[in-house]
Parts: structure tokens; C-alpha cells; sequence
């Protein structure tokens, strides 16, 4: 019994998620082995291999691997999938769209999306946008699981020193082609692991008045999200949508500004440690998961909240 | 070009859901139930597709137990031509649904499969992905702008890092973002017309795939409560209690 977890990185560096799922992955089995599927990606390779949870990485350079082509990774992964009892990956785009596709090649019916390992072959996952939780066994031999990064805290980072193997790239796809990808560069910490996030919904009237967002994001040295409807109205990209259908986020403080409270948004923050709602409507549901709620006229409350933090030295940061 | 759409019928978005007190599942009995929403969103990208003239046919699909049928009606009141209808009995992994999905291809050679990124009752974002791996076709997951060109399609993806784009040669899957399009209401006309249009019925068991669980639900239950929280009357209240009660910041 042995696991193989699939990295995320960029090439250059690990994406910080592969730590968390890494957590998750050794408590399923500690003999885990980690693939690296990338272009010229030698750090990242030597990064994992110093992570003390690791036994073993797998490292396969070539180009088809520059960017995430689910048929070219599949392929590769399946090569490799013959000696482990459990393969497995996080639970973000990057998972979500690849795992399937092995699963099916392996024809193991996934678990997607788990919240917590129970054993071996038996997991907690939510169903209906968080609304219940349920408690899986999968009977297939070999499983296929995804893990959602936020509830496992990040493996330790250094310490180790496991064996880097190189091995053959897979047949390169050529149904697939890349063609371009718009990063939203950000100085600000990401979402999915930010310690307060700030978020803006429908109550925020257009995009210019997030920079009331921002501006506290900026104080509180915190990530900024979204309700899917200000995404959908286009205050703001779609990698800031948190919810069923975006990113969860878990952080100690999370802000919800102008957001109605959607069963759909809650799905993504309502695991948050602090939760503080602004919103004029005293009756949004919102205020039901809220620590602390402010009913509020977010125009007049927000430039009031960040002069107030404005008065504090102690932000940590 | 032919399009195949697959819809899901499933308890609708706005319903609080209840866990069953034996811990076997949720309340689905007299709840809403209506098409999962991103399958909405497929169905129109199709006729999107077709009123641009670019398809010749769109079929809808779907596989569950009879008033799953309402999805396929839905489907053809906006747009769709024709439907298929797969029964079966009990809920289905989206391993054997694939499976299923994979039959209706080879019988109706689509040129296109569209389908919701996910479903929004068990959440599990898997089936286009692996309709894809079964058929050997090339997948572009969490659209949300679709350009038809030559044998190909030039798709971006809503992924976590922003947007991507990738062109995929047709024959290819598809699964849909909300944000892909605005699905439109059925008119009552064209309710009606629906209403005479054809809807295949088959049998999953005459499929002759392999569709038992793999996996056992061992049980459902809520998940933990949050505790009630306060209204505070002030910024400045709001601030001092993050400050020296939560001590968040």
C-alpha cells in the first residue's frame, strides 16, 4: 500500500496546496510518493523532496508538461499507477479537472472533495454545498481521491530528504493545444490560504466601489473575495468567486460585505474561524453564520471600519 | 454538427436541505426538484451554437428514475430537438453514468458532448471528465466562453489562478460554468411544442454496463452547527470585539 500524490506547482515553484493535500496523504498511507509532472521544474522536484512527510519523488521533465493538459497528465499518471493503492491530488481546478479522467481510466470510482480520512478506504466528504456531510467507503481496489486543501492543515516544508527517481514522459496528446493563460497577478496573500479574507457581494453596486475592499484588504494585509453575483455583474475576476462553485476558504477572519448570505456562498465560508457581516438588510441570512454582525450601510460603515483599524498599531501581519 | 447535452434533475438551489434522521440521505420526498443549474447553462450554449449556425441537431439526455424525464422536457422547451431518457432505479455513481453516456456516443455520434461542470446535490465534478477518458476525447472542464471554429473549439477556463484558454479538436466534451451564458425561460409556445417532441426511453440494464456502486454511504448527517453569534451596534464596537474578544487582528 502505497500512495501517489500529484503536485501542483508552476514549474518553478510548488502551489501551496500540495502541501495540505500532502497532510492528507500521508494519513491515508505514510508511504507516500509524490509525482511531479513539469517543464524544466528541478526546484519544485527538490522542493518535495525535502518535505519530511515524503518517502519518494517521481520526477518527469518534459514540455508536453508545461501547463496542466489533463490527456497528457492522465496519461503519465497511469504509467505510474500500477504500484499504488491510492492516488491522490487536491480538490482545486487543478484536481478537479484531472482526477476524474484517471479514475475512469482506472475505472475506480472517484471520492472527490474530502474533508477528513477516516481510514484507508472510508472518508467525509460534504454533499449539497456543505448542507450534509457523508461518510464514504470506497470498494474499488485502487482509489482516486481528492482532498479539500483547507481542511487539512500544510505538511512541514523542510527536513526531509527523499529520493528523487526521474522517469519517461507519457505520449503527448494532440487533441488538446494551450493557448494562453491570464494570471491575475496579486502582491496581496491568495485566497485559498489568506488569514483574513475580505469580501464584497451584490451590496457593493459596482466594480470602482471595491476599492473600499481593498483598501481595508490592503490594512489587514488580507485577500479579497466575492459572492458569485458580483463576479456574475463583473465587479470583479472570477478567481475571487468564494462558494459551491468557486473556492472555499477556512481563514481566521473573514469579512462578508454587502453579501446576502446564499447558501451557495456559505458553502465556501462558513468553516472560516471569525466570521463579521456588514449588510443594511438585518434580515440576510448571512447574519445566521456571523460572530459578529453589523447592520449596516456598507458606504458609510466600511470607510468608518478602516479608520478605526487606521487608529490600531498592532495588525499582524 | 450534432450536440449532445446531458441534464441532471436534482433538488433545486433555493431548497434548505434536511438530513434524513436514520442518517441514509436527505429529504427528497415532496422538495423541489428542478435541472441542475450549469446544465442550464449547457442547454443553452448548444442552442446558442445552433441558432448561430454552426449545429444541426441538439439532443438531451438523461438517466435517473421517470420524472427525471421533466429535465429532457425542460431541455427541449428551449431549444433541444429531441430526448433520451435513461431510466434507472437508484442513484448512480458518475463512474456508471459515464459508462451509460459513453453507450449513447457510439449509438448517436455526436460531434459534441455539453454538460454542467458539476452537479450541485452530490458535488462530485467528475463526469465530463471521465465521459472524456472513456472515449478517448480531448475534455475543456469550467467553461465559460465557447468559440466554435474548423473541427475545433477554442474554450477559456475558469480556473483558480484566472482564466485559461486551450483549443480542443472536435469530437470533445465540454463541461459548463455558470458564468458560461444566461440561460433563457421557455416561452409557453414553446413549452407546448415540447411537448410533441420525441423522447427516447431505454433501460439502463439494456445498456449492458456495469453501473453498481462502488462506493457505500455509510451515512448523511448535518454538519456541525455554528454557535449564534451577536449584532454589534458600531464600527467601533465591531472593531474592539475583533480586537480584544475574537483577537483576529
Amino acid at each position: 500500500m502505497s500512495v501517489l500524490l500529484i503536485a501542483e506547482h508552476n514549474n518553478k515553484e510548488v502551489r501551496p496546496f500540495t502541501y495540505n493535500a500532502i497532510t492528507a496523504a500521508s494519513q491515508i498511507n505514510e508511504d507516500l510518493h509524490v509525482l511531479v509532472l513539469g517543464h524544466q521544474a528541478d526546484d519544485v522536484a527538490k522542493s518535495l523532496s525535502e518535505v519530511p512527510n515524503v518517502k519518494k519523488v517521481i520526477h518527469v521533465d518534459n514540455e508536453i508538461y508545461e501547463n496542466y493538459i489533463a490527456e497528457n497528465y492522465a496519461a503519465a499518471i497511469i504509467k505510474h499507477a500500477e504500484s499504488y493503492s491510492h492516488i491522490v491530488s487536491s480538490a482545486n481546478t487543478f484536481g478537479k479537472n484531472l482526477m476524474p479522467r484517471i479514475a475512469a481510466l482506472l475505472d475506480t470510482s472517484q471520492v472527490s472533495d474530502i474533508i477528513k480520512v477516516i481510514s484507508e478506504d472510508t472518508f467525509l466528504r460534504p454533499i449539497y454545498a456543505g448542507n450534509a456531510f457523508a461518510t464514504v467507503k470506497s470498494n474499488d481496489k485502487k482509489k482516486c481521491v481528492t482532498i479539500r486543501p483547507t481542511s487539512f492543515d500544510p505538511a512541514d516544508k523542510s527536513g526531509g530528504s527523499a529520493e528523487i527517481t526521474k522517469s519517461d514522459p507519457a505520449e503527448a496528446s494532440s487533441s488538446t493545444k494551450f493557448l494562453k493563460k491570464e494570471e491575475v497577478k496579486s502582491d496581496r496573500p491568495e485566497l485559498g490560504t489568506a488569514r483574513i479574507v475580505i469580501s464584497g457581494g451584490r451590496g457593493m453596486q459596482n466594480g470602482e466601489n471595491f476599492k473600499l475592499i481593498s483598501d481595508i484588504a490592503d490594512k489587514l494585509n488580507a485577500a479579497i473575495g466575492a459572492s458569485r453575483a458580483a463576479v456574475d455583474a463583473g465587479y470583479i475576476t472570477n478567481d475571487h468567486q468564494v462558494g459551491q462553485t468557486g473556492k472555499v476558504v477556512v481563514p481566521d477572519l473573514y469579512i462578508a460585505v454587502g453579501i446576502s448570505g446564499a447558501i451557495q456562498h456559505l458553502a465556501g465560508m462558513k468553516e472560516s474561524k471569525v466570521i463579521v457581516a456588514i449588510n443594511k438588510d438585518g434580515e440576510a441570512p448571512i447574519f445566521s453564520v456571523a460572530d459578529y454582525g453589523l447592520e449596516a450601510d456598507l458606504f458609510e460603515a466600511l470607510p468608518q471600519f478602516l479608520s478605526e483599524l487606521n487608529k490600531l498599531n498592532t495588525i499582524q501581519k | 454538427m450534432k450536440i449532445l447535452v446531458a441534464v441532471k434533475r436534482v433538488i433545486d438551489y433555493n431548497v434548505q436541505i434536511r438530513v434524513k434522521e436514520d442518517g441514509s440521505g436527505v429529504v427528497t420526498d415532496n422538495v423541489k426538484m428542478s435541472t441542475n443549474p450549469p446544465d442550464d447553462n449547457a442547454i443553452e450554449e448548444a442552442v446558442k451554437i445552433k441558432e448561430a449556425g454552426k449545429a444541426k441537431e441538439i439532443v438531451a439526455i438523461t438517466i435517473g428514475e421517470e420524472k427525471a424525464q421533466e429535465t429532457v422536457r425542460k431541455a427541449l422547451a428551449v431549444g433541444a430537438d429531441r430526448g433520451i431518457h435513461v431510466k434507472v432505479d437508484n442513484v448512480i455513481e458518475p463512474l456508471a453514468v459515464s459508462k451509460i453516456l459513453k453507450k449513447i456516443v457510439e449509438k448517436e455520434n455526436p460531434d459534441l458532448v455539453f454538460m454542467g461542470k458539476q452537479a450541485i446535490d452530490d458535488d462530485c465534478n467528475q463526469t465530463g471528465q471521465m465521459l472524456a477518458a472513456l472515449l478517448n476525447w480531448p475534455q475543456a472542464t469550467f467553461a465559460s466562453k465557447i468559440e466554435v471554429k474548423d473541427n475545433a473549439l477554442e474554450v477559456t477556463r475558469e480556473i483558480d489562478e484566472g482564466l485559461e484558454t486551450i483549443e480542443v479538436n472536435v469530437p470533445a466534451i465540454v463541461t459548463c460554468d455558470l458564468r458560461l451564458n444566461e440561460p433563457r425561460y421557455a416561452s409557453l409556445p414553446n413549452i407546448m411544442k415540447a411537448k410533441k417532441k420525441p423522447i427516447e426511453q431505454l433501460n439502463a440494464s439494456d445498456l449492458g454496463v456495469d453501473i453498481n456502486p462502488r462506493i457505500e454511504q455509510i451515512k448523511v448527517e448535518e454538519p456541525p452547527k455554528r454557535k449564534a453569534g451577536i449584532k454589534v451596534a458600531s464600527v467601533e464596537e465591531l472593531v474592539q470585539k475583533l480586537k480584544n474578544e475574537a483577537k483576529v487582528i
